[in-house]
């Protein structure tokens, strides 16, 4: 593209919407759908339910260590897609550009979506580009919308868990919200920590592949954290949470953080783990299963669900004295995703 | 963060439970004098360890809970003010004062920052040379060395826009005046380790020597605080007050020299108001004379009226060790952390907080 920075005519619907479109999109998600840009994306329709989700990046910073907002909104609908246990197959992307953003920044940003949509095995069949002037936004918001099938009759969702069931963490927790605290004016510390932005239907399929029946609940623990997501699943399902702080799993250098700035890695956000509540007979294949992928080796057994205390989460801490792991209420810094 | 993962070690805090148990065969009270003590024993659920005849009370260590509710509404007041900036640390935005709170200022439309350190405050006023920048200076001796730090550094470049509005408070005189105070029946103190680290050992042997009291400064980490609940239950079953220091990889004697002397310089003590405690003397610190361009109370003439506490608020009683907050009657029912009626429901430190957090289960744990 001949300009440097966005105008507000790249949104217009004219010539240089068209060009942004043509020169940009098209090559980058490249599929027949998409290209014929018609109004509306025409899909074959698959066997099954359709699940449905739709979710809003604001990420502030734009680009972080380990992805940038492009990447993020594509795993986060194929992953709040696969928490139903759907394979997700097709996704929207709607675009707020504030006028004066970078061409250049624009491009690496598709590039990284139409990258995760590959790498995840979803296409991106449909798109919306709108410009705004500065200070209407603050340089990109993303929307991203996505459907997806389930096969047979699987039934996965927070009402399910049972007392007697395992908790399963498929990895280390806080990586993706502390990666943007350190990154945040002001608070610069000198750690090397990563956001965890992944696709993860990757991971329930093989977790599906060895316990087909066994699977009750999976969540992704974004905003809020394993903390928030845990009391969600307790009180859908009405059964008690119990989890133990010694086999959380946190990177050293993430816990060093926290520490640092007094936040509880469980109510910081991940974008690349999942929490599944799995019939106690599967817990040991599902576990074995999550560890053969790369996404999921350090996943673990973090706890089990009661039938005390219902529609709350305890943990035995790491001195072995007990206490509420409760909801986030305020205090979270705004814009993580 | 290697270090820390000692102080958590399981066996070794099992252990010191133990011991302590073995030492409480009566009942015993004990008040940990500091929030972050308050958090730290409810987090690591160090109160499930302990034996039921031992009680740990909160006392008055959150600062933002302590600030009287006219130095709350002199906030309000400062943010009203035309072309000015109010800067304040994130903890005190959603507390209560008269009709009001900072949040719900901003929302209006005040312009309230909220910074990370007495620093980013400064580059406000570097930043907007045309409008005031105040900075709301709640705390004790741990912040308030920054607090001086920041008047020296805009004394230095004439920084003619930057003021503090200083609310600062003294842990020591508070404890005096908890003594006189009748029916909290408390037989030990755990002191506070951050505040300590500033002000030393030395800070409280005025207090010891005129009451006679077991005290302890301790650290943080459960082995740390399990330790020092420890050193105090024997203190007390003995019957052999002392003053002690079990946190001495942080605090000496004397404390931290140059931040004493930073805060000698800018500030004076001065009365001051507490919630729960009333009028204090000696307790506050309030800008010296040599800097008094940079008190905005002076620049501005604040007019700090008397203002009452919250309807039916027991923060007072809570933060003397007078009520638990599951005997408020506002507790839970009306009063939740997203619908505080007290500060010490929004404090991340407030005692009525860390309760609702980590303690809402029917078998009374941590009594
Ligand atoms: S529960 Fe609420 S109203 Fe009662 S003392 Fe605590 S903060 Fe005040």
């Amino acid at each position: 593209m001949k300009n440097h920075t966005i105008a507000l005519d790249h949104g217009s619907g004219g010539l240089l919407s068209h060009e942004l479109t043509e020169k940009i999109m098209l090559p980058a998600f490249d599929n027949p759908v998409l290209s014929r840009l018609d109004d509306s994306a025409v899909i074959e329709s698959q066997k099954g339910r359709m699940a449905f989700s739709t979710d809003s990046f604001v990420v502030d910073p734009l680009f972080f260590p380990g992805g940038n907002i492009g990447d993020l909104a594509v795993n986060g609908t194929v992953n709040d897609i696969a928490m139903s246990g759907a394979v997700p197959l097709y996704l929207s992307a709607g675009l707020i550009i504030e006028e004066g953003f970078a061409v250049r920044d624009l491009e690496t940003i598709i590039a990284s979506m139409a990258a995760a949509a590959r790498q995840a095995g979803v296409s991106i069949v449909a798109g919306d580009t709108k410009v705004v002037p500065p200070g209407a936004a603050d340089k990109l918001f993303i929307n991203t919308s996505g459907v997806g099938w389930i096969d047979g009759d699987l039934e996965i969702n927070a009402a399910n868990a049972r007392a007697g069931d395992c908790v399963l963490l498929s990895g280390t927790m806080a990586d993706h919200g502390m990666t943007i605290l350190n990154q945040r004016e002001g608070l610069s510390f000198d750690a090397d920590v990563k956001s965890d932005s992944a696709a993860l239907n990757g991971l329930v399929a093989r977790m599906l592949s060895v316990a087909p029946d066994g699977i009750r609940v999976l969540r992704d623990p974004t905003r809020g954290g394993v903390a928030t997501a845990l009391n969600e699943i307790a009180l859908a399902s009405g059964t008690g949470i119990q989890i133990n702080e010694s086999s959380l799993p946190v990177r050293k250098s993430v816990s060093g953080l926290c520490e640092l700035l007094g936040i509880d890695p469980l109510y910081a956000a991940n974008e690349g783990k999942l929490i599944a509540i799995v019939d106690r007979a599967c817990a040991d294949a599902v576990l074995t299963a999550l560890r053969q992928d790369p996404l999921g080796t350090d996943a673990c057994i973090i706890g089990q669900v009661t039938a005390d205390h219902p529609g709350r989460v305890v943990m035995e801490t790491a001195i072995g004295g007990r206490r509420i792991v409760d909801m986030l209420t305020g205090g979270q810094l705004p814009r993580i995703c | 963060m290697e270090h820390t993962h000692h102080y958590r070690d399981g066996r070794l805090c099992r252990r010191l439970a133990e011991q302590i148990a073995s030492m409480c065969a009566e009942d015993i009270r004990i008040m940990e004098v500091c929030g972050t003590h308050t958090v730290s024993a409810f987090r690591h659920g160090i109160r499930t360890l302990l034996p039921r005849s031992l009680s740990l009370i909160s006392g008055p260590g959150c600062p933002v809970c302590v600030t009287d509710q006219a130095e709350l509404d002199a906030f309000i007041e400062i943010a009203n003010m035309p072309d000015t900036i109010l800067a304040t640390f994130g903890d005190l935005m959603r507390v209560p004062a008269t009709g009001s709170s900072l949040q719900k200022e901003k929302a209006k439309g005040k312009d309230i920052r909220m910074v990370y350190s007495t620093m980013d405050a400064l580059d406000l006023a570097r930043a907007n040379p045309e409008r005031q920048v105040v900075f709301a200076g709640v705390g004790f001796e741990t912040t308030a060395p920054t607090i001086a730090a920041s008047i020296l550094a805009a004394h230095a470049e004439s920084l003619r826009n930057y003021s503090v509005y200083c609310a600062h408070k003294r842990v020591p005189p508070a404890l005096d005046a908890l003594m006189h105070l009748s029916g909290i029946e408390i037989q030990g103190f755990l002191l506070p380790g951050h505040v300590s680290v500033i002000i030393g050992e030395q800070a409280y042997a005025a207090f010891f020597e005129k009451h006679r009291i077991p005290c302890v400064i301790a650290g943080f980490e459960p082995a740390d605080m399990l330790y020092g609940i420890g050193r105090l239950a024997e203190m007390i079953a003995s019957g052999t007050p002392g003053l002690e220091n079990a946190y001495g990889r942080a605090v000496s004697e004397q404390g931290n020299l140059r931040a004493r002397q930073v805060m000698d310089r800018v500030f004076e003590t001065t009365d001051a108001l507490w919630r729960g405690l009333g009028r204090i003397a000696d307790s506050g610190l309030a800008i010296g004379e040599e800097f008094a361009d940079f008190d905005a109370a002076r620049r501005f003439c604040v007019n700090v009226r008397p203002a009452a506490a919250p309807a039916g608020c027991a923060c007072g009683e809570v933060l003397t060790g007078r009520c638990l907050p599951p005997q408020c009657p506002l507790y839970a029912g009306v009063c939740t952390p997203a619908h505080p009626v007290g500060p010490c429901m929004v404090s991340s430190e407030g005692t009525c907080a860390a309760y609702w957090k980590y303690n809402r289960l029917s078998d009374g744990w941590g009594k």
